[in-house]
């Protein structure tokens, strides 16, 4: 292997650690505060109902939650059993993989400003989207 | 000096500085943000080892030219397979890879196949049967179908309308 590369890629990945480290951390330390500042019980209490309204909820809050997405299929299935409807559960658990407020600012710095802006923004649309399309698919199979 | 830092360091002080504020306003709440902080570091330091060998090998074999040729827009169908296969099989949690993302943009990478890549993160295998325990084999099934279809229209949307701003 050509020596020149080796220091090259090496030189590179330094540049990458020396960027992505600060975002990474920053990044950790609000997603360890968002889950603890926001207890599972809260998305209980968030939904109102209605069946126009919930899907959008639940994506807007499954956008703002942080963590590991089985903890979003725990609280999917609390929000079942409390009678709120399945749109909204899958487009909650959907948006809590696809959208990533808390960790925007990181998208932002490392992959453009517009680029995570817009992202977002379609995941947040799809993430309802998704779900319509999957319960109203489950309606016809 | 704020240029100097550079975003990711100014960042990281903002959220240190939230800290703070939280820690004199409600110390236990900043406690245990920090524990959770802690475990979550420890969680992921393995697949950031991973991820971070993956940037220092595409850097050693991936030149720009050939980049382009598997995920910049001369790829084709391949490049979107690329995304979705790459993103599914992807472990960890989803900014654990925008550094990789990172430099392969700089490389050339699509800007639709960043954002197919991303969006497949939602598909867990390791998940699944947890899923369908909650959600029913069903719904779970059709679910996933529609995220990687769904991802596909992501990238395309996305990249589409990028575009489209840049021209104007």
């Amino acid at each position: 292997m050509d020596s020149e590369r080796l220091r090259d890629a090496g030189k590179s990945l330094l540049n990458n650690l020396k960027m992505s480290i600060p975002i990474l951390l920053g990044v950790l330390l609000l997603v360890g505060l968002v889950n603890t500042a926001v207890p599972r019980a809260f998305f209980t209490r968030i939904f109102t109902g209605s069946l126009l309204l919930d899907p959008f909820i639940g994506a807007i809050f499954g956008g703002v939650a942080a963590g590991n997405p089985l903890t979003s299929y725990v609280i999917g299935g609390e929000l079942l059993k409390n009678g709120i409807s399945l749109v909204a559960v899958l487009a909650f658990i959907v948006s809590w993989v696809t959208v990533g407020t808390v960790q925007l600012p990181a998208e932002s710095l490392m992959l453009g400003r517009r680029f995570a802006l817009l992202r977002n923004a379609v995941s947040f649309l799809m993430a309802v989207l998704l779900a319509l399309a999957t319960v109203a698919t489950l309606e016809i199979v | 000096m704020i240029r100097k830092l550079g975003g990711g360091v100014l960042f990281l002080l903002v959220v240190v500085i939230l800290y703070l504020v939280l820690a004199v306003l409600d110390f236990e709440t900043a406690q245990a943000g920090f524990t959770a902080f802690l475990r979550l570091l420890a969680g992921i330091l393995p697949v950031l080892g991973i991820v971070f060998s993956l940037i220092f090998v595409s850097n050693l074999l991936l030149d720009s030219r050939t980049l382009v040729r598997y995920l910049g827009r001369e790829a084709g169908k391949r490049g979107w397979l690329i995304a979705v296969v790459a993103g599914v099989l992807s472990a960890g949690p989803i900014y654990l890879w925008f550094p990789l993302l990172s430099d392969l943009q700089e490389k050339g990478m699509r800007p639709a196949l960043i954002a197919v890549f991303l969006y497949n993160r939602a598909v867990k295998i390791p998940l699944l049967p947890v899923m369908i325990l909650y959600f029913g084999l069903k719904t779970v099934v059709i679910l996933t179908l529609y995220m990687v279809l769904f991802s596909l229209l992501n990238g395309y949307i996305v990249e589409h309308i990028l575009q489209a701003r840049s021209k104007t």
